[in-house]
């Protein structure tokens, strides 16, 4: 109750983000371009526009899951709304999931947005839409949440610019851990212990990534999706928990 | 018997060093405080600017963590949701949600008690017009001036009927009618059996309110007691006397007396620092039949002592320096 309080009202809050709608629009003009795209190659544009439209809908989740998931916290502590909301009998980990959920909760809503104007143009040029679309939009949304929880787990002990730059360095190296990987095997001693333990802590954001499975009309197996799911909410949840933590031991000052 | 007796805050000696700048020089904001609030009673938190009150206050309120020492609310450790059940809080010049409307920020908070529907509704509208702010229930937050924000602000603190309230400073940021109101407020929470403790270094208002008052400098308490007591200790009883007519050769039989004599034409002011010399002059007016225009106690007040205090301490840290 408290937390979907703080998350509804966090949904509020991020309505009148001036940051959302611009990003919104701009999503939105890089999805209706394919079109004009569209005429100019002549073979394989239904994979260009898929290609283009899930790419559109990704960057721009991105962009608003961290530069929205940065300021959750620390505005409230800058601004000190914090103050009258921590010392109510809200404990702080309610604070924190509500204001997480409250971001999901937007950028969930955005992504149907986007989906929408993707869906639309791809009903006027006739391009066919299979089931994987679907999943590969929820994988998408998947992947928005671990960001969020990154934003958020930096935002809880650092300052706004340098949780911006951590939560994108982690988002382009979540994105190459199997070069890191192939990359560390190729290296000896002290060099390949850190890449592979970064491999194995830092988010494998590719595996969110179906965009391939949807351009070449693969469908994906509901057991491989179940286990993508599962990764992704065993990570939200880890950096969640590690975030509670760091935040329980705060001062508001 | 046992349940009354017991304190509703209990601070135990409280420490708050802060780490500034990039080297985490220290500074000290609370330097082992100690006191107690009881049941019923308004409490007077005072002290100069950067005295500590508003970190104590925090400290309480589990905003930020002591160094050292510990404080309970109803007898539960600071952060216990059941304790932070019952109190309500003003922080010091708040600042709230700025696009939510007054009734929707209250409704908001509302629902951190389980406050819903038309029951919270009305407890909203007892509030808004409590504080005074039914004509702006529906205005944005961000077009409030700060003294609005500032009754909003007491009306949030209240919306769970608290039975302890917390006020950093209540009355700042509002105009002459606004501090009464804040006063007479007070007032009518102690009479519904409320604990009430504010911060301010408005020393009037602490005087007019409060059974009991603590003062912090530096980050420690120099005195705390009843306000009667803490003037009491004080000796500086003056009294005024305006006398008209009185012929010179009266005057240099007053003038002893006196600490200090102003002329203004035919009139004389007086000011006398003991009830001896009192009588004294008052038989040498009589004697010379001169007339006594005004006679005016002047009350010790929490003021000297505060000032005494303040100058206590820049000695101390004077005397330490050199
Ligand atoms: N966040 C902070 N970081 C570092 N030092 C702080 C911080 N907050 C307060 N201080 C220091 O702690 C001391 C006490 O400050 P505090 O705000 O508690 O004073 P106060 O009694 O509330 O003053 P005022 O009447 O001006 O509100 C001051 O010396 C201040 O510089
Ligand atoms: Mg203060």
């Amino acid at each position: 109750m408290k937390i979907f309080s703080i998350a509804l009202n966090t949904f509020r809050e991020n309505l009148r983000d001036k940051l959302l709608y611009n990003l919104l629009i701009f999503a939105l003009l890089m999805i209706g371009s394919s079109l004009i795209l569209m005429q100019l190659t002549l073979g394989e544009f239904h994979r260009l526009i898929l290609d283009i439209g899930l790419g559109s809908i990704n960057f721009f989740g991105v962009l608003i899951a961290i530069f929205v998931g940065i300021g959750l916290v620390s505005k409230e502590i800058e601004k000190k709304t914090i103050y009258t909301i921590v010392s109510k009998p809200v404990a702080r980990y309610q604070f924190l999931l509500g204001k997480y959920l409250g971001l999901s909760l937007t950028l969930v809503i955005n992504t149907a947005i986007m989906a929408a104007g993707l869906l639309a143009v791809l009903y006027f040029q006739d391009v066919p839409v299979h089931a994987v679309l679907f999943k590969a939009l929820g994988m998408i949304v998947l992947e928005f949440m671990v960001i969020t929880a990154v934003a958020l787990l930096f935002s809880t002990f650092s300052s706004a610019t340098l949780s911006a730059i951590f939560t994108l360095a982690i988002y382009v190296i979540g994105h190459l851990t199997t070069d890191l990987k192939a990359f560390g095997q190729k290296m000896e001693g002290a060099g390949r212990s850190v890449l592979e333990g970064m491999y194995y802590i830092l988010p494998n954001l590719d595996r969110f990534n179906l965009k391939g499975n949807v351009t070449h009309q693969l469908d994906v197996p509901a057991g491989d999706l179940l286990m993508i799911a599962a990764y992704g909410l065993a990570y939200t949840a880890f950096l969640l928990m590690l975030a509670s933590v760091i935040f329980q031991r705060r001062d508001f000052r | 018997m046992d349940e009354v007796a017991k304190p509703i805050v209990k601070i135990q000696n409280l420490r708050k060093v802060f780490r500034v700048g990039f080297w985490g020089r220290r500074v000290m904001a609370v330097d082992g405080v100690s006191l107690e609030v009881q049941r019923g009673e308004v409490f007077g938190f005072l002290g100069p600017n950067g005295a500590g009150k508003t970190t104590t206050i925090k400290m309480l309120m589990g905003l930020i963590y002591p160094t050292e020492g510990t404080a309970s609310l109803f007898g539960r450790p600071i952060g216990d949701p059941s304790g932070k059940a019952k109190v309500g809080f003003l922080p010091e010049s708040p600042y709230f949600y700025d696009y939510l409307t007054s009734r929707e920020f209250l409704r908001f908070y509302g629902h951190f008690f389980g406050l819903l529907g038309t029951a919270l509704d009305k407890r909203i509208d007892e509030l808004l017009s409590l504080v005074g702010m039914t004509h702006a229930c529906d205005l944005q937050l961000r077009k409030f001036s700060k003294g609005m924000l500032q009754r909003v602000g007491i009306a949030q603190a209240l919306i769970n009927d608290p039975e302890l309230v917390i006020l950093d400073e209540p009355m700042s940021g509002l105009d002459p009618i606004g501090r009464k109101e804040v006063r007479d407020l007070i007032l009518r929470l102690k009479e519904s059996g409320k604990t009430v403790m504010f911060s301010s270094h408005i020393l009037h208002d602490a005087e007019l309110l409060c059974d009991r008052v603590a003062m912090i400098m530096k980050g420690k308490l120099v005195a705390c007691g009843h306000v009667s007591e803490l003037i009491a200790g004080d000796t500086t009883h003056e009294v005024e006397m305006v006398i008209d007519r009185l012929l010179p050769e009266a005057l240099e039989r007053i003038k002893p007396l006196a600490g200090k004599v102003v002329l203004q034409g035919e009139r004389v002011m007086v000011v006398l620092s003991s009830q001896q010399a009192v009588d004294q002059a008052l038989e040498v007016i009589r004697s010379a039949k001169a007339k006594l225009v005004a006679l005016t106690p002047h009350k010790a007040s929490l003021e000297d002592l505060f000032i005494r205090e303040a100058k206590g301490i820049q000695s101390a840290v004077g005397a330490r320096v050199s």
